[in-house]
C-alpha cells in the first residue's frame, strides 16, 4: 500500500443535471461527515470541459469517482483522464446507500472502498 | 433513405442520442465519425457500453465515412450520423451534398470564445458565420437536442 492510498479518501459524484449535488446534500445529513464529497455536474460542458471540471475535483487524491450511469459522457469523461492513475478509482450507478457506505470507508484504500462502496450501493436495489 | 439524422454534438454518443432519439427513430445503426476515437480501439469500447446490443456502432474516420456514405444510404439499417464538431459535419457535407442535407446540431457546449444561443447550443460568432455560410451553400442546418423538442431553423439562432 502506498502512502498515498493511506491519506483519507476523497469522492467525487459526477452526474448529469443537479444530481450530484443532491444526493451528497442528503448523504452529508445522514452521515454527519460533510466536505468530503465534491459534485460535478456535466451540465454545460462539453467532453473537455467536463473531464476538465472532473480532474479539478479529484485534485491529486487519492479518491474515488461515483458516476451516475454505466455508460455515457460522464463514464467516458472520468475514464478518459483517470483510468491510469493509481490512487483512484470509478464506481457506476451511485445512489445514496453507495456514498453513505463510502463516508464510513474513507480511510481504506480506492479499491478497496470503490468495491466496499459499490456492494453496498447493489444491495440497496430490491422489489420489495 | 436510411441515414436519418445527421446530428453535431460534442458528447457524441450518449443517453439523449441513444435514447432520445434512438427509440423514435427505430435506430439500428449509429456512425460515429471522429478521426480520434476511430483510432482509439479502448475509446470504442466505452462508446459501445452506451448501446444496446441490437444497434450497431460503426466508428469511421471523416474519409472513410465520407467514402461510405453512399452505401449507408442505400441500405436498409437505420442510421444516425454523428461528428463531435461542425468541422467535421461540414466535410461530409461537402462529400456528399445529396446525402447529407438537413444538419442537426443538437449539442454544442460552452467554452471559451462561445456564446449561448441555446442552453444546449453555445458559438462563436466564427462558428455561426460558418454555418450561415454552410446554409447558403444548400444546407438545411437546425438545432434541435431531442425529437420532442422544436426544429429551430438557424435563421431564428442569434
Amino acid at each position: 500500500m502506498s502512502n498515498a492510498a493511506r491519506e483519507p479518501l476523497r469522492g467525487i459524484v459526477v452526474a448529469h443535471g443537479s444530481i450530484a449535488a443532491a444526493l451528497i446534500d442528503a448523504a452529508e445529513q445522514i452521515t454527519g461527515a460533510r466536505g468530503f464529497l465534491t459534485p460535478v455536474s456535466n451540465t454545460g460542458c462539453d467532453r473537455g470541459a467536463l473531464e476538465e471540471r472532473i480532474v479539478t475535483a479529484v485534485g491529486p487524491g487519492p479518491a474515488v469517482v461515483f458516476v451516475d450511469m454505466a455508460a455515457g459522457s460522464c463514464l467516458i469523461a472520468a475514464l478518459r483522464r483517470l483510468r491510469e492513475r493509481d490512487d483512484v478509482r470509478v464506481v457506476t450507478g451511485v445512489n445514496l446507500a453507495m456514498l453513505v457506505d463510502f463516508l464510513f470507508h474513507r480511510t481504506l484504500p480506492p479499491a478497496e472502498a470503490a468495491a466496499h462502496a459499490a456492494a453496498s450501493g447493489g444491495n440497496a436495489i430490491k422489489v420489495p | 433513405m436510411s441515414l436519418l439524422l445527421f446530428r453535431v454534438d460534442d458528447r457524441l454518443i450518449h443517453g439523449q442520442v441513444v435514447l432520445g432519439w434512438g427509440r423514435p427513430l427505430g435506430l439500428d445503426r449509429l456512425v460515429l465519425v471522429d478521426d480520434a476515437v476511430a483510432a482509439n480501439e479502448w475509446e470504442q469500447e466505452l462508446y459501445r457500453m452506451a448501446v444496446p446490443a441490437n444497434i450497431e456502432v460503426v466508428f469511421a474516420s471523416i474519409a472513410s465515412a465520407s467514402a461510405h456514405l453512399p452505401e449507408w444510404k442505400a441500405d436498409r439499417q437505420r442510421t444516425a450520423l454523428l461528428t463531435g464538431d461542425i468541422e467535421s459535419m461540414a466535410a461530409l457535407y461537402a462529400a456528399d451534398h445529396d446525402t447529407v442535407k438537413l444538419i442537426n446540431l443538437g449539442g454544442l457546449h460552452h467554452r471559451p470564445g462561445r456564446t449561448e444561443r441555446l442552453p444546449y447550443l453555445y458559438l462563436t460568432d466564427d462558428e455561426l458565420a460558418f454555418l450561415r455560410n454552410l446554409a447558403a451553400e444548400g444546407a438545411e442546418v437546425v438545432a434541435q437536442d431531442v425529437p420532442t423538442a422544436p426544429a429551430i431553423d438557424l435563421e431564428a439562432i442569434r
